[in-house]
């Protein structure tokens, strides 16, 4: 791939805090059609990742090299905002246009912020209080925030933690069409079955890649053991591996 | 009655201390909706502490107050804030080392040297005698100024208090914003010292903002009611003060309790809970690196 196609290549870095380093020789490339999923357990690495790929961290060897000028937005984890902050839908949604000098709202930020929010089903909140949301609707309006900036690469750390079944599922057909459209999308996941599964292509990480491709190349016994540290049994169900939950990777919920 | 009431403002010195109070009211329930937010509370109280530091150097070497107490107090706002931001000690650490050392080192100069500008007690918990006309002018251009920067920086300091390791790829330059923030802090304690007093002045930043947290879910209702209740409280506390011949710090912080109690009890323990993560997410969230 080269610098023209890759959004964002990180080659050979080393990364940590202090002297124990958290990822190592970690190789990966983000291509502008890319739709990647990043499992691993806890305190594998993936939060950090992200802090690479997003540029608030350097790492202490290797390199990582963005495309000039590439438009990246960024989803946080649910767990991580203050749901009390005095802030409204519409209000949270424009802080993506913080370039601008004065507090009010010109008529054509008004109109992009509505038409981002009907695009994601969330028009007729616009005026609530963000605690007032689910929290698929509360993922919804992070990614409206995301996508006002226009980006090429959306960044999401578990977008699937604290979403209902439903919300889960229309969450992915959204980043699906998101990624039909030219974004290119890299989220992070400890759910192997409802999420990754699903995605065309996984990165198996456990301080560094042990495994690229696609969910039958990484949601494989030995693949899953060497990142999570324990056996896992894989079936495969109309023609999609499925872990069993015996081992409780689907309950690595977080990560450093 | 009225006579009684009206009878104060017949004293230069009063006019004056009112109106120091009214704007330094606003002034601090402005900045403190930020500082609030921010779960950043206890800095009001650690900066008045190491302002006055400040304040008794300038004293012992004859340099204009504001600007050596100012000088003082930013370098010490953004020393916290470096430290802070490093992660290598909490912000309440952080407060506690740099601003009571300050402080010791402030009383330690006056106690040996003294000092030629308000007395110890004005300045540990605020006096109406020794407002002058230059203080007034002092605080009506700092809230000029602070008014300025958070008009013209509205959307950055949002999205830098609610969000800012968002913030920080999103465009907003998040360094330079909380500097400018610590800035106008800085010189919003140092032009209210005067009339509030050390101790008092971090009481005047946080007690108007979480009130106005349980009156209003929204940012910008937020700010000027906050304000408001900031340069309401100043002018019940120094009326107050000048009948009960009580320190004006102590009966505008007094006031702004007894509207936090009566707001508390009228809008019930349901809207205090707005308060009790203030500020929460700055210290969750993961992903801006420590400093190097």
């Amino acid at each position: 791939m080269t610098i023209a196609e890759h959004l964002v290549r990180i080659e050979k870095a080393t990364f940590g805090y202090d002297a124990s380093p958290v990822l190592e020789d970690v190789t990966l490339t983000v291509g502008s059609r890319d739709f990647i999923g990043v499992v691993g357990p806890s305190g594998s690495g993936k939060t950090s990742l992200l802090r690479l790929l997003l540029g608030t961290a350097t790492p202490q060897r290797g390199t990582v090299s963005r495309r000039p000028d590439v438009a990246v937005a960024y989803v946080p984890q649910l767990e991580t905002v203050n749901w009390n902050f005095p802030i409204t839908v519409f209000e949270c949604v424009l802080m993506a246009r913080s370039g601008r000098i004065l507090p009010w709202p010109t008529r054509t930020e008004r109109a992009d912020v509505s038409r981002v929010l009907d695009r994601l089903g969330i028009g007729a909140l616009a005026g609530r209080h963000i605690r007032e949301l689910s929290g698929g609707q509360q993922q919804r309006m992070f990614i409206a925030r995301g996508l006002l900036r226009r980006p090429q690469l959306l960044l999401m750390d578990e977008p699937t933690t604290g979403v209902d079944f439903t919300s889960r599922h229309e969450m992915l057909h959204l980043l699906g069409e998101l990624n039909a459209e030219g974004v290119a999308i890299l989220l992070t996941t400890h759910d192997l079955n409802g999420v990754a599964a699903h995605l065309p292509r996984l990165v198996a990480l456990h301080r560094t890649v042990i495994a690229v491709g696609t969910p039958r190349d990484v949601i494989n016994g030995p693949v899953l053991e060497r990142t999570f540290g324990a056996p896992m049994q894989v079936l495969e169900h109309l023609g999609m591996p499925v872990v069993l939950d015996r081992h409780g990777a689907g309950d690595h919920r977080t990560s450093a | 009655m009225t006579a009684a009431l009206l009878d104060p403002f017949s004293y230069a010195f009063f006019v004056k201390g009112i109106s120091v109070a009214i704007l330094a009211g606003g002034l601090c329930g402005l900045i403190g909706v930020y500082i609030t937010l921010r779960g950043m509370s206890y800095i009001g109280h650690g900066l008045s502490h190491a302002i006055f530091g400040g304040f008794a150097a300038s004293s012992l070497i004859n340099v204009n107050y504001y600007l050596g107490a100012g000088v003082w107090g930013l370098a010490s706002a953004l020393a916290i804030n470096k430290v802070t931001r490093s992660r290598r000690i909490g912000a309440d650490a952080a407060i506690g080392v740099i601003t009571t050392s300050s402080f010791a080192l402030g009383v330690a100069l006056l106690t040996r040297y003294g000092n030629k500008g308000p007395t110890f007690d004005a300045a540990l918990f605020g006096s109406i005698i020794g407002v002058s006309a230059a203080d007034v002018w002092a605080l009506a251009g700092v809230t000029a100024f602070t008014v300025a920067v958070i008009l013209l920086n509205y959307r950055a300091l949002l999205f830098a208090t609610f969000d800012p390791e968002v913030a920080d790829v999103s465009g907003v330059r998040v360094a330079r914003t909380d500097a400018l923030l610590m800035l106008v802090l800085s010189l919003a304690i140092l032009a209210s010292l005067t009339v509030i007093g050390v101790t008092l002045v971090a009481a005047t930043l946080v007690i108007p903002a979480v009130v106005a947290r349980m009156l209003t879910d929204r940012f910008s209702r937020m700010l000027w009611l906050s304000s408001l209740i900031g340069a309401a409280c100043g002018f019940v506390g120094m009326n107050l003060s000048y009948h009960l011949d009580v320190p004006s710090g102590t009966m505008i912080v007094l006031t702004g309790a007894a509207v936090f109690t009566v707001v508390l009890s009228v809008t019930g323990g349901r809207r205090l809970a707005r308060t009790s993560r203030l500020g929460a997410s700055n210290e969750s969230a993961t992903l801006v690196a420590p400093a190097r």
